[in-house]
């Protein structure tokens, strides 16, 4: 299965075990990627920790 | 095996020449000049390599006839005396200022006067393979490159590979540097007390790297300014410009990743978790590798590109070393494999 990285656009393999809801990293740009679909297999940006230096 | 020696080594590029080479597979270090510690063993000067050769320094004048000579002297004097290093090796590979320029009149310009040895500079190849990789494969001459030129080349190099530069905006680059940049002569601004913890621009505007900067990335307005902070080894460069048209985060990725893939010491550093989001000179400190890392403001379209650099390796010693590699027809990679440490 082939998915693309909605970050850097990136083909990333994923693996025939692959659940939906799991979480992976793309290989590319390192996002968290969440499986949100397998038909067809389609990924979303995780929910991350952002920095928060002075605000 | 190659024969190569060193004129100057007694600084810190020709230091790191001196670590890179004499681990290099396919080259023996015959001899490393310099005038005020001839007779001293190299490891005097360069603790690191204590244990590792029995090589003294040598006066220049007893400079003999070697395969490839690395030149790290001061501004000028390569240039004053090529007649008589040009009869001692076949290959030069010179780490100073004073080949980067193709243009005399861009020397004069940047350097306040003539160039002693005009006839000279379209021999050598700039020296930094990721802008001249083919022209230095078997060349006998490559110039060295400076440190703060590279980081911003780098940074500006995939963006102006692909055409994404509104070039009637002024582009923008401010580096921040290590003190290793200063070279190993003290002065008072060096002094530990007046340069531990300063932030320092000594540079806003008018430093000579700008010309190698017009000149490696055709740009008519690249503004540079160079701030020296609490490093010692490292450079990183953030170059700010305008998108020439309206582009997406996608859009950079594709021109980075296309520049990085033909590049072997050039890693792109993005990431939206962790601790070394963007490059990090810090943890470059030894390596030839460059990093690469940006940002768009979708607003605006200000593209703000970074590049991470050991200022003594890909800003000086590792890229003379990869040239020397091309020059000769080695791996370009060989002996410069060294990732960097973490932590530092």
């Amino acid at each position: 299965m082939i998915a693309t990285c909605p970050e850097c656009a990136a083909e990333i393999s994923l693996p025939a075990d692959t659940l939906e809801s799991e979480i992976i990293s793309c290989p590319e740009c390192g996002a968290e990627l969440e499986v949100i679909s397998l038909t067809p297999p389609t990924l979303a940006l995780a929910p991350e920790v952002e920095e928060d230096w002075g605000e | 095996m190659t024969r190569v020696s060193i004129v100057g080594a007694s600084g810190y590029v020709g230091g790191e020449l001196l670590r890179l080479l004499l681990w290099h597979p396919e080259v023996t270090v015959v001899q490393a000049t310099s005038g005020r510690n001839a007779g001293r063993y190299l490891y005097q000067v360069h603790p690191n390599l204590r244990g590792r050769t029995s090589l003294q320094f040598v006066h220049p004048d007893k400079l003999e006839p070697c395969d490839l000579l690395f030149l790290a002297l001061p501004h000028g004097e390569a240039a004053r005396a090529m007649q008589r290093y040009t009869g001692l090796a076949e290959r030069i590979i010179d780490c100073s200022a004073d080949f980067r320029l193709s243009d005399p009149a861009a020397y004069k310009r940047w350097y306040g006067e003539d160039h002693p040895a005009p006839e000279w500079l379209g021999r050598f190849v700039y020296g930094l393979p990721e802008v001249s990789r083919e022209a230095l494969r078997g060349a006998k001459y490559a110039s060295g490159v400076g440190c703060n030129a590279t980081a911003s080349n780098l940074a500006l190099l995939p963006l102006v590979r692909a055409g994404l530069i509104d070039t009637s905006k002024p582009v923008l680059i401010e580096v921040k540097v290590g003190s290793s940049e200063g070279g190993a002569s003290s002065t008072d601004s060096s002094h530990h007390p007046e340069r531990a913890g300063a932030v320092r621009s000594f540079a806003p505007v008018g430093h000579r790297h700008t010309a190698e900067i017009e000149q490696v990335t055709g740009l008519s307005t690249p503004h540079l300014s160079i701030t020296s902070v609490e490093l010692v080894r490292g450079a990183l460069a953030t170059a700010h410009a305008f998108a020439v048209r309206p582009i997406a985060d996608k859009d950079l990725w594709q021109a980075y990743r296309g520049f990085a893939k033909e590049q072997p010491f050039v890693r792109l550093v993005k990431e939206r978790q962790g601790i070394y989001r963007y490059p990090e000179p810090k943890i470059l400190a030894g390596s030839n590798f460059a990093d690469l890392g940006f940002a768009l403001d979708p607003e605006s379209g200000r593209i703000v590109s970074i590049c991470a650099i050991d200022n003594l390796m890909k800003g000086a010693a590792g890229s003379a070393v990869q040239c020397m590699n091309l020059m000769l027809g080695f791996e370009e990679t060989l002996g410069l494999e060294f990732p960097g440490l973490h932590p530092v």
